[in-house]
Protein backbone atom coordinates (compact mmCIF):
# COMPACT_ATOMS: atom_id res chain seq x y z
CA UNK A 1 0.00 0.00 0.00
CA UNK A 2 0.35 2.50 0.66
CA UNK A 3 -0.25 5.46 -0.23
CA UNK A 4 -2.80 6.95 1.79
CA UNK A 5 -3.25 10.56 0.52
CA UNK A 6 -1.90 13.52 2.53
CA UNK A 7 -3.95 16.02 1.13
CA UNK A 8 -6.96 17.88 3.08
CA UNK A 9 -10.44 16.07 2.97
CA UNK A 10 -11.35 17.81 0.41
CA UNK A 11 -9.56 17.32 -2.34
CA UNK A 12 -7.87 13.84 -1.46
CA UNK A 13 -5.57 12.59 -4.21
CA UNK A 14 -6.10 8.57 -5.41
CA UNK A 15 -9.26 8.25 -3.98
CA UNK A 16 -12.10 6.67 -5.59
CA UNK A 17 -15.18 8.55 -6.00
CA UNK A 18 -17.27 6.62 -3.80
CA UNK A 19 -14.33 6.82 -1.02
CA UNK A 20 -14.71 10.31 -1.66
CA UNK A 21 -18.45 10.56 -0.74
CA UNK A 22 -17.77 8.79 2.41
CA UNK A 23 -15.44 10.98 3.71
CA UNK A 24 -17.99 13.95 3.04
CA UNK A 25 -20.61 11.82 4.64
CA UNK A 26 -18.39 10.93 7.63
CA UNK A 27 -17.09 14.96 8.14
CA UNK A 28 -20.99 16.19 7.58
CA UNK A 29 -21.54 13.38 10.20
CA UNK A 30 -19.44 14.43 13.14
CA UNK A 31 -19.50 18.34 11.55
CA UNK A 32 -23.13 18.54 11.65
CA UNK A 33 -23.65 18.51 15.60
CA UNK A 34 -20.84 20.22 16.21
CA UNK A 35 -22.07 23.28 14.32
CA UNK A 36 -25.18 23.30 16.20
CA UNK A 37 -22.87 22.66 19.80
CA UNK A 38 -20.82 25.94 18.17
CA UNK A 39 -23.86 28.17 17.64
CA UNK A 40 -25.31 27.21 21.45
CA UNK A 41 -22.03 28.51 22.17
CA UNK A 42 -22.10 31.62 20.27
CA UNK A 43 -25.00 32.66 21.26
CA UNK A 44 -24.46 32.07 25.26
CA UNK A 45 -20.96 33.39 25.30
CA UNK A 46 -22.60 36.83 23.57
CA UNK A 47 -23.99 37.53 26.85
CA UNK A 48 -20.97 37.86 28.63
CA UNK A 49 -20.75 41.25 26.37
CA UNK A 50 -24.74 42.30 26.50
CA UNK A 51 -26.24 40.43 30.16
CA UNK B 1 -9.63 -9.87 17.69
CA UNK B 2 -7.60 -8.76 15.05
CA UNK B 3 -7.01 -5.10 14.06
CA UNK B 4 -8.94 -4.19 10.99
CA UNK B 5 -6.25 -3.69 8.36
CA UNK B 6 -7.22 -0.85 5.59
CA UNK B 7 -7.97 -1.97 2.11
CA UNK B 8 -5.81 -0.72 -0.49
CA UNK B 9 -6.39 3.16 -1.50
CA UNK B 10 -8.30 3.95 2.07
CA UNK B 11 -8.31 7.64 2.40
CA UNK B 12 -6.34 8.11 6.35
CA UNK B 13 -8.70 11.65 6.43
CA UNK B 14 -11.49 8.66 7.27
CA UNK B 15 -9.95 7.93 10.54
CA UNK B 16 -10.30 11.57 12.33
CA UNK B 17 -13.96 11.62 11.82
CA UNK B 18 -14.19 7.99 13.26
CA UNK B 19 -12.41 9.22 16.05
CA UNK B 20 -14.80 12.42 16.36
CA UNK B 21 -17.66 9.96 16.74
CA UNK B 22 -16.39 8.45 19.91
CA UNK B 23 -15.18 11.45 20.98
CA UNK B 24 -17.69 14.12 20.75
CA UNK B 25 -20.00 11.56 22.29
CA UNK B 26 -17.99 10.80 25.63
CA UNK B 27 -17.40 14.33 26.23
CA UNK B 28 -21.34 14.34 27.14
CA UNK B 29 -19.98 13.39 30.51
CA UNK B 30 -18.86 17.12 31.04
CA UNK B 31 -22.78 17.63 30.51
CA UNK B 32 -23.59 15.80 33.67
CA UNK B 33 -24.58 19.15 35.18
CA UNK B 34 -27.90 19.53 33.31
CA UNK B 35 -29.28 16.29 34.38
CA UNK B 36 -28.60 17.04 38.11
CA UNK B 37 -31.29 19.55 39.13
CA UNK B 38 -33.95 17.52 37.81
CA UNK B 39 -33.03 14.46 39.65
CA UNK B 40 -32.35 16.40 42.82
CA UNK B 41 -36.07 17.15 42.30
CA UNK B 42 -37.46 14.01 41.12
CA UNK B 43 -35.05 11.54 43.56
CA UNK B 44 -35.09 14.17 46.28
CA UNK B 45 -31.05 14.04 46.46
CA UNK B 46 -28.47 16.44 47.45
CA UNK B 47 -26.08 18.33 45.58
CA UNK B 48 -23.13 15.59 46.77
CA UNK B 49 -25.64 12.86 45.75
CA UNK B 50 -25.85 13.86 42.20
CA UNK B 51 -22.75 14.44 41.50
CA UNK B 52 -21.58 10.67 41.89
CA UNK B 53 -22.46 9.47 38.55
CA UNK B 54 -20.52 11.65 36.80
CA UNK B 55 -17.87 11.54 40.17
CA UNK B 56 -17.71 7.56 39.81
CA UNK B 57 -17.62 8.10 36.01
CA UNK B 58 -14.22 10.13 35.63
CA UNK B 59 -12.52 7.71 38.38
CA UNK B 60 -13.57 4.92 36.01
CA UNK B 61 -12.44 6.90 32.90
CA UNK B 62 -8.86 7.11 34.36
CA UNK B 63 -8.68 3.35 35.65
CA UNK B 64 -10.31 1.94 32.50
CA UNK B 65 -7.59 3.97 30.59
CA UNK B 66 -4.74 3.08 33.03
CA UNK B 67 -5.15 -0.26 33.05
CA UNK B 68 -7.08 -1.12 29.67
CA UNK B 69 -4.38 0.69 27.57
CA UNK B 70 -2.64 -2.64 27.16
CA UNK B 71 -6.00 -4.32 25.78
CA UNK B 72 -6.58 -1.48 23.35
CA UNK B 73 -3.25 -1.97 21.40
CA UNK B 74 -3.22 -5.58 21.78
CA UNK B 75 -7.17 -5.97 20.38
CA UNK B 76 -7.28 -2.59 18.23
CA UNK B 77 -9.32 0.64 17.67
CA UNK B 78 -12.43 -1.56 16.44
CA UNK B 79 -12.60 -3.53 19.16
CA UNK B 80 -11.95 -0.66 22.11
CA UNK B 81 -14.50 1.58 20.51
CA UNK B 82 -17.07 -1.20 20.50
CA UNK B 83 -16.51 -1.82 24.07
CA UNK B 84 -16.35 2.26 24.23
CA UNK B 85 -19.81 1.91 22.37
CA UNK B 86 -21.43 -0.67 24.51
CA UNK B 87 -20.49 0.79 27.79
CA UNK B 88 -20.95 4.02 27.16
CA UNK B 89 -24.91 3.08 25.39
CA UNK B 90 -25.69 0.67 28.14
CA UNK B 91 -24.55 2.93 30.84
CA UNK B 92 -27.74 5.06 29.92
CA UNK B 93 -29.75 2.63 29.67
CA UNK B 94 -29.42 1.40 32.68
CA UNK B 95 -29.78 4.92 34.18
CA UNK B 96 -33.20 4.81 32.57
CA UNK B 97 -34.08 2.23 34.13
CA UNK B 98 -33.16 3.74 37.51
CA UNK B 99 -34.52 6.54 36.82
CA UNK B 100 -38.31 4.93 35.78
CA UNK B 101 -38.24 2.70 38.51
CA UNK B 102 -36.75 5.57 40.87
CA UNK B 103 -33.89 3.71 41.70
CA UNK B 104 -30.88 5.64 42.05
CA UNK B 105 -28.53 3.61 42.75
CA UNK B 106 -28.90 1.99 39.37
CA UNK B 107 -28.16 5.59 37.84
CA UNK B 108 -25.00 5.56 39.55
CA UNK B 109 -24.01 2.04 38.71
CA UNK B 110 -24.97 2.41 35.50
CA UNK B 111 -23.65 5.93 33.84
CA UNK B 112 -20.72 6.45 36.59
CA UNK B 113 -19.57 2.54 36.52
CA UNK B 114 -20.37 1.13 32.89
CA UNK B 115 -19.95 4.18 31.17
CA UNK B 116 -17.06 5.47 32.99
CA UNK B 117 -15.52 2.12 31.39
CA UNK B 118 -16.49 3.68 27.63
CA UNK B 119 -14.45 6.93 28.74
CA UNK B 120 -12.10 5.33 30.00
CA UNK B 121 -11.51 3.21 26.96
CA UNK B 122 -12.87 5.55 24.17
CA UNK B 123 -11.34 7.77 25.11
CA UNK B 124 -7.89 6.32 24.08
CA UNK B 125 -9.28 4.20 21.47
CA UNK B 126 -8.04 6.13 18.47
CA UNK B 127 -4.94 8.14 19.59
CA UNK B 128 -2.71 5.27 18.90
CA UNK B 129 -4.25 4.81 15.44
CA UNK B 130 -4.37 8.19 14.61
CA UNK B 131 -0.55 9.01 15.14
CA UNK B 132 0.47 5.47 12.66
CA UNK B 133 -1.92 7.53 10.38
CA UNK B 134 -0.24 10.62 10.83
CA UNK B 135 3.25 10.18 11.61
CA UNK B 136 3.94 13.43 10.03
CA UNK B 137 1.54 15.79 11.90
CA UNK B 138 0.75 13.88 15.08
CA UNK B 139 -0.32 16.64 17.08
CA UNK B 140 -2.93 17.83 14.48
CA UNK B 141 -4.54 14.26 14.54
CA UNK B 142 -4.25 13.87 18.29
CA UNK B 143 -6.11 17.13 18.48
CA UNK B 144 -8.83 16.99 16.31
CA UNK B 145 -10.09 14.10 18.73
CA UNK B 146 -9.32 15.10 21.82
CA UNK B 147 -10.91 18.80 20.75
CA UNK B 148 -13.88 16.33 19.96
CA UNK B 149 -13.71 15.44 24.00
CA UNK B 150 -14.53 19.14 24.31
CA UNK B 151 -17.01 20.04 21.50
CA UNK B 152 -19.08 16.94 23.19
CA UNK B 153 -20.08 18.63 26.44
CA UNK B 154 -21.25 21.88 23.83
CA UNK B 155 -23.51 19.39 21.78
CA UNK B 156 -24.99 17.62 24.87
CA UNK B 157 -25.82 20.64 27.27
CA UNK B 158 -28.43 22.31 24.86
CA UNK B 159 -29.58 19.14 23.54
CA UNK B 160 -30.40 17.43 26.72
CA UNK B 161 -31.59 20.83 28.57
CA UNK B 162 -34.43 21.04 25.30
CA UNK B 163 -35.02 16.96 25.87
CA UNK B 164 -36.14 17.42 29.32
CA UNK B 165 -37.92 20.36 28.76
CA UNK B 166 -39.76 18.36 26.12
CA UNK B 167 -39.98 15.38 27.95
CA UNK B 168 -40.51 16.86 31.76
CA UNK B 169 -37.93 16.70 34.44
CA UNK B 170 -39.75 14.23 36.48
CA UNK B 171 -38.33 10.57 36.53
CA UNK B 172 -40.23 9.47 33.54
CA UNK B 173 -39.12 12.10 31.81
CA UNK B 174 -35.45 11.90 32.98
CA UNK B 175 -35.95 8.23 31.95
CA UNK B 176 -36.72 9.20 28.47
CA UNK B 177 -33.93 11.31 28.01
CA UNK B 178 -31.62 8.96 29.12
CA UNK B 179 -32.82 6.11 26.72
CA UNK B 180 -33.03 8.45 24.16
CA UNK B 181 -29.17 9.66 25.06
CA UNK B 182 -28.29 6.21 25.10
CA UNK B 183 -30.02 4.83 21.60
CA UNK B 184 -28.50 8.01 19.49
CA UNK B 185 -24.90 8.04 20.94
CA UNK B 186 -24.91 4.23 19.73
CA UNK B 187 -25.56 5.25 16.60
CA UNK B 188 -23.79 7.86 16.35
CA UNK B 189 -20.51 6.35 17.86
CA UNK B 190 -21.46 3.21 15.26
CA UNK B 191 -19.34 5.09 12.43
CA UNK B 192 -16.33 5.09 14.37
CA UNK B 193 -16.49 1.28 14.71
CA UNK B 194 -17.37 1.01 10.84
CA UNK B 195 -14.88 3.79 9.90
CA UNK B 196 -11.78 3.08 11.67
CA UNK B 197 -8.87 0.74 10.43
CA UNK B 198 -5.19 0.75 10.81
CA UNK B 199 -2.64 1.87 7.99
CA UNK B 200 -1.82 -1.60 6.27
CA UNK B 201 2.28 -0.29 6.26
CA UNK B 202 4.38 1.96 8.69
CA UNK B 203 4.57 4.24 5.46
CA UNK B 204 0.87 5.41 5.48
CA UNK B 205 1.86 8.54 3.35
CA UNK B 206 4.30 7.80 0.30
CA UNK B 207 6.56 10.75 1.46
CA UNK B 208 6.29 10.90 4.54
CA UNK B 209 7.94 9.71 7.79
CA UNK B 210 7.09 5.90 8.90
CA UNK B 211 5.01 5.37 12.02
CA UNK B 212 7.99 3.22 13.87
CA UNK B 213 10.83 5.82 12.86
CA UNK B 214 13.06 6.42 16.36
CA UNK B 215 13.07 4.63 19.24
CA UNK B 216 10.15 2.53 20.53
CA UNK B 217 9.14 1.75 24.20
CA UNK B 218 6.70 -0.40 25.58
CA UNK B 219 4.48 0.70 28.04
CA UNK B 220 5.71 -1.46 30.47
CA UNK B 221 9.42 -0.05 30.23
CA UNK B 222 7.51 3.73 29.90
CA UNK B 223 6.27 3.78 33.54
CA UNK B 224 10.05 2.51 34.61
CA UNK B 225 11.34 6.11 32.89
CA UNK B 226 11.93 9.15 34.12
CA UNK B 227 10.40 11.01 31.12
CA UNK B 228 6.74 9.29 31.99
CA UNK B 229 6.93 10.57 35.25
CA UNK B 230 8.15 14.29 33.79
CA UNK B 231 5.26 14.19 31.71
CA UNK B 232 2.53 12.62 34.35
CA UNK B 233 3.69 16.24 36.28
CA UNK B 234 3.55 18.47 33.30
CA UNK B 235 0.32 17.39 31.87
CA UNK B 236 -1.39 17.19 36.42
CA UNK B 237 0.42 20.33 36.70
CA UNK B 238 -1.10 21.81 33.91
CA UNK B 239 -4.36 20.40 34.12
CA UNK B 240 -4.54 21.66 37.38
CA UNK B 241 -3.90 25.22 36.36
CA UNK B 242 -6.61 25.48 34.36
CA UNK B 243 -9.49 22.85 35.92
CA UNK B 244 -9.03 25.72 39.23
CA UNK B 245 -10.76 28.30 36.99
CA UNK B 246 -12.92 26.31 34.66
CA UNK B 247 -14.54 24.50 37.34
CA UNK B 248 -15.17 27.72 39.42
CA UNK B 249 -15.22 30.62 36.05
CA UNK B 250 -19.04 31.85 37.01
CA UNK B 251 -18.27 32.53 41.01
CA UNK B 252 -14.91 33.34 40.12
CA UNK B 253 -15.37 36.35 37.94
CA UNK B 254 -18.81 37.51 39.94
CA UNK B 255 -16.36 37.59 42.97
CA UNK B 256 -13.54 39.02 41.49
CA UNK B 257 -15.50 42.54 40.15
CA UNK B 258 -17.66 42.55 43.00
CA UNK B 259 -16.29 45.23 44.57
CA UNK B 260 -16.17 47.39 41.56
CA UNK B 261 -18.21 49.88 39.19
CA UNK B 262 -18.92 47.59 36.76
CA UNK B 263 -20.15 43.75 38.40
CA UNK B 264 -20.57 40.94 36.24
CA UNK B 265 -24.28 39.88 36.12
CA UNK B 266 -25.46 35.77 36.24
CA UNK B 267 -25.61 35.83 32.43
CA UNK B 268 -22.83 37.62 31.60
CA UNK B 269 -21.14 34.87 33.87
CA UNK B 270 -22.32 32.21 32.10
CA UNK B 271 -21.56 33.61 28.58
CA UNK B 272 -17.67 34.10 30.23
CA UNK B 273 -18.25 29.78 30.99
CA UNK B 274 -19.12 29.64 27.54
CA UNK B 275 -16.37 31.85 25.97
CA UNK B 276 -13.60 29.66 28.04
CA UNK B 277 -15.10 26.55 27.00
CA UNK B 278 -14.49 27.93 23.25
CA UNK B 279 -11.24 28.35 24.22
CA UNK B 280 -10.91 24.84 26.07
CA UNK B 281 -11.49 23.70 22.77
CA UNK B 282 -9.90 25.68 19.91
CA UNK B 283 -6.74 25.48 22.23
CA UNK B 284 -6.90 21.66 21.13
CA UNK B 285 -6.73 21.87 17.86
CA UNK B 286 -5.22 25.00 17.43
CA UNK B 287 -1.59 24.75 20.21
CA UNK B 288 -1.46 20.58 19.57
CA UNK B 289 -1.04 21.70 15.48
CA UNK B 290 1.08 24.26 16.16
CA UNK B 291 3.35 21.85 18.14
CA UNK B 292 3.98 19.93 14.35
CA UNK B 293 5.90 22.46 13.82
CA UNK B 294 7.93 24.02 16.93
CA UNK B 295 8.24 21.16 18.76
CA UNK B 296 6.51 19.46 21.74
CA UNK B 297 9.07 20.66 24.09
CA UNK B 298 8.68 24.23 22.92
CA UNK B 299 4.97 24.29 22.97
CA UNK B 300 4.76 22.68 26.60
CA UNK B 301 7.09 25.93 27.31
CA UNK B 302 4.89 28.39 26.37
CA UNK B 303 1.59 26.29 28.38
CA UNK B 304 3.52 26.17 31.96
CA UNK B 305 5.79 29.86 31.28
CA UNK B 306 3.47 31.77 29.58
CA UNK B 307 0.48 30.39 31.45
CA UNK B 308 2.28 31.24 35.10
CA UNK B 309 2.90 34.79 33.32
CA UNK B 310 -1.06 35.27 32.47
CA UNK B 311 -2.00 34.29 35.96
CA UNK B 312 0.53 36.41 37.85
CA UNK B 313 -0.85 39.07 35.59
CA UNK B 314 -4.73 38.31 36.88
CA UNK B 315 -3.14 38.27 40.32
CA UNK B 316 -1.38 41.42 39.52
CA UNK B 317 -3.86 43.73 37.81
CA UNK B 318 -6.48 42.35 40.31
CA UNK B 319 -9.80 43.77 39.47
CA UNK B 320 -8.89 47.18 38.00
CA UNK B 321 -9.49 45.44 34.36
CA UNK B 322 -12.02 43.29 33.32
CA UNK B 323 -11.27 42.94 29.54
CA UNK B 324 -7.24 41.49 30.76
CA UNK B 325 -8.87 39.23 33.05
CA UNK B 326 -10.62 37.87 30.46
CA UNK B 327 -7.98 37.78 28.04
CA UNK B 328 -5.43 36.29 30.72
CA UNK B 329 -8.62 33.59 31.41
CA UNK B 330 -8.97 32.68 27.42
CA UNK B 331 -5.35 32.12 27.74
CA UNK B 332 -5.13 30.12 30.22
CA UNK B 333 -7.66 27.82 29.21
CA UNK B 334 -6.50 27.52 25.57
CA UNK B 335 -3.47 26.01 27.08
CA UNK B 336 -5.41 23.55 28.89
CA UNK B 337 -6.85 22.08 25.87
CA UNK B 338 -3.51 22.21 24.42
CA UNK B 339 -1.83 20.42 27.21
CA UNK B 340 -4.45 17.74 26.77
CA UNK B 341 -4.35 17.10 23.21
CA UNK B 342 -0.72 17.84 22.78
CA UNK B 343 0.56 14.54 25.40
CA UNK B 344 -0.41 12.16 23.06
CA UNK B 345 2.43 13.47 20.43
CA UNK B 346 4.40 14.21 23.01
CA UNK B 347 4.54 10.53 24.33
CA UNK B 348 5.20 9.30 20.42
CA UNK B 349 8.34 11.39 20.22
CA UNK B 350 9.87 9.79 23.35
CA UNK B 351 8.21 6.43 23.69
CA UNK B 352 7.41 6.11 19.66
CA UNK B 353 4.30 4.30 18.40
CA UNK B 354 4.49 1.00 19.40
CA UNK B 355 2.35 1.08 22.62
CA UNK B 356 1.58 4.60 22.80
CA UNK B 357 -2.29 3.90 23.74
CA UNK B 358 -1.39 1.97 26.54
CA UNK B 359 0.64 5.13 27.87
CA UNK B 360 -0.98 7.56 27.28
CA UNK B 361 -3.84 5.52 29.27
CA UNK B 362 -1.66 5.18 32.07
CA UNK B 363 -0.33 8.75 31.96
CA UNK B 364 -4.27 10.34 32.17
CA UNK B 365 -4.03 9.18 36.29
CA UNK B 366 -2.35 12.46 35.93
CA UNK B 367 -6.03 14.03 34.80
CA UNK B 368 -7.70 11.86 38.06
CA UNK B 369 -5.68 13.56 40.35
CA UNK B 370 -5.72 17.08 38.80
CA UNK B 371 -9.35 17.00 38.43
CA UNK B 372 -9.53 16.44 42.78
CA UNK B 373 -6.28 18.67 42.93
CA UNK B 374 -7.74 21.99 41.45
CA UNK B 375 -10.78 22.31 42.30
CA UNK B 376 -9.41 21.40 45.98
CA UNK B 377 -7.31 23.90 45.84
CA UNK B 378 -9.48 26.87 44.61
CA UNK B 379 -12.48 25.92 46.72
CA UNK B 380 -10.89 25.23 50.00
CA UNK B 381 -8.84 28.79 49.77
CA UNK B 382 -11.86 30.61 48.55
CA UNK B 383 -14.06 29.09 51.45
CA UNK B 384 -11.08 30.07 53.69
CA UNK B 385 -11.12 33.74 53.17
CA UNK B 386 -14.44 34.22 53.20
CA UNK B 387 -14.94 32.50 56.73
CA UNK B 388 -11.79 35.56 57.38
CA UNK B 389 -14.03 37.99 56.56
CA UNK B 390 -12.29 38.73 52.89
CA UNK B 391 -14.83 39.74 49.42
CA UNK B 392 -14.43 40.36 45.91
CA UNK B 393 -10.76 39.07 44.21
CA UNK B 394 -9.29 38.88 48.09
CA UNK B 395 -10.95 35.32 47.78
CA UNK B 396 -8.61 33.89 44.59
CA UNK B 397 -5.45 35.79 45.64
CA UNK B 398 -3.70 32.69 47.46
CA UNK B 399 -5.00 30.22 44.80
CA UNK B 400 -3.49 32.45 41.43
CA UNK B 401 0.01 32.86 43.73
CA UNK B 402 -0.37 28.22 44.22
CA UNK B 403 -1.16 28.13 40.73
CA UNK B 404 2.07 30.04 39.87
CA UNK B 405 3.95 27.45 41.17
CA UNK B 406 2.66 24.27 39.95
CA UNK B 407 3.14 26.04 36.29
CA UNK B 408 6.64 26.57 37.53
CA UNK B 409 6.66 23.11 38.75
CA UNK B 410 5.68 21.59 35.38
CA UNK B 411 8.20 24.01 33.45
CA UNK B 412 11.06 22.42 35.40
CA UNK B 413 9.72 19.05 34.30
CA UNK B 414 9.21 19.81 30.56
CA UNK B 415 13.60 21.45 31.20
CA UNK B 416 14.33 17.77 32.84
CA UNK B 417 12.94 15.76 29.89
CA UNK B 418 15.57 14.37 27.96
CA UNK B 419 15.49 11.22 24.87
CA UNK B 420 14.92 7.68 26.22
CA UNK B 421 17.89 5.55 27.06
CA UNK B 422 18.72 3.21 24.85
CA UNK B 423 18.34 0.19 27.30
CA UNK B 424 14.55 0.65 27.90
CA UNK B 425 14.00 0.86 24.01
CA UNK B 426 12.72 -2.21 21.80
CA UNK B 427 14.55 -3.42 18.92
CA UNK B 428 12.23 -2.79 16.21
CA UNK B 429 8.54 -3.55 15.23
CA UNK B 430 8.68 -6.95 14.39
CA UNK B 431 11.04 -8.19 17.55
CA UNK B 432 8.83 -5.36 19.54
CA UNK B 433 5.55 -7.94 19.18
CA UNK B 434 7.86 -10.67 20.28
CA UNK B 435 9.11 -8.90 23.33
CA UNK B 436 5.56 -8.16 23.89
CA UNK B 437 3.79 -11.41 23.72
CA UNK B 438 7.08 -12.95 25.60
CA UNK B 439 6.37 -10.20 28.39
CA UNK B 440 2.40 -11.04 27.96
CA UNK B 441 3.20 -14.66 29.02
CA UNK B 442 5.88 -14.39 31.37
Amino acid sequence: MSTSDSSPPSAPAGTSPGRRGLIAFSWVWVGAPLAYGLYELVRKATQLFTG
Amino acid sequence: MSPPIAPPGWSRWLVPPAALSVHLSIGQAYAWSVFKPPLESALDLSGTQSALPFQLGIVMLGLSAAFGGTLVERNGPRWAMTVALICFSSGFLLSALGAATEQYWLIVFGYGFVGGIGLGIGYISPVSTLIKWFPDRPGMATGIAIMGFGGGALIASPWSAQMLESFGSDSSGIALAFLVHGLSYAVFMLLGVLLVRVPRSEKPVASGPSAYEGVQVSARNAVRTPQFWCLWIILCMNVTAGIGILEKAAPMITDFFADTSTPVSASAAAGFVALLSAANMAGRIVWSSTSDLVGRKNIYRLYLGAGALMYALIAWVGDSSKPLFIVCALVILSFYGGGFATIPAYLKDLFGTYQVGAIHGRLLTAWSTAGVLGPLIVNWIADRQEEAGKSGEALYGTSLIIMIGLLAIGFVANELVRPVHARHHVPAPKEAEDVHERQQSA
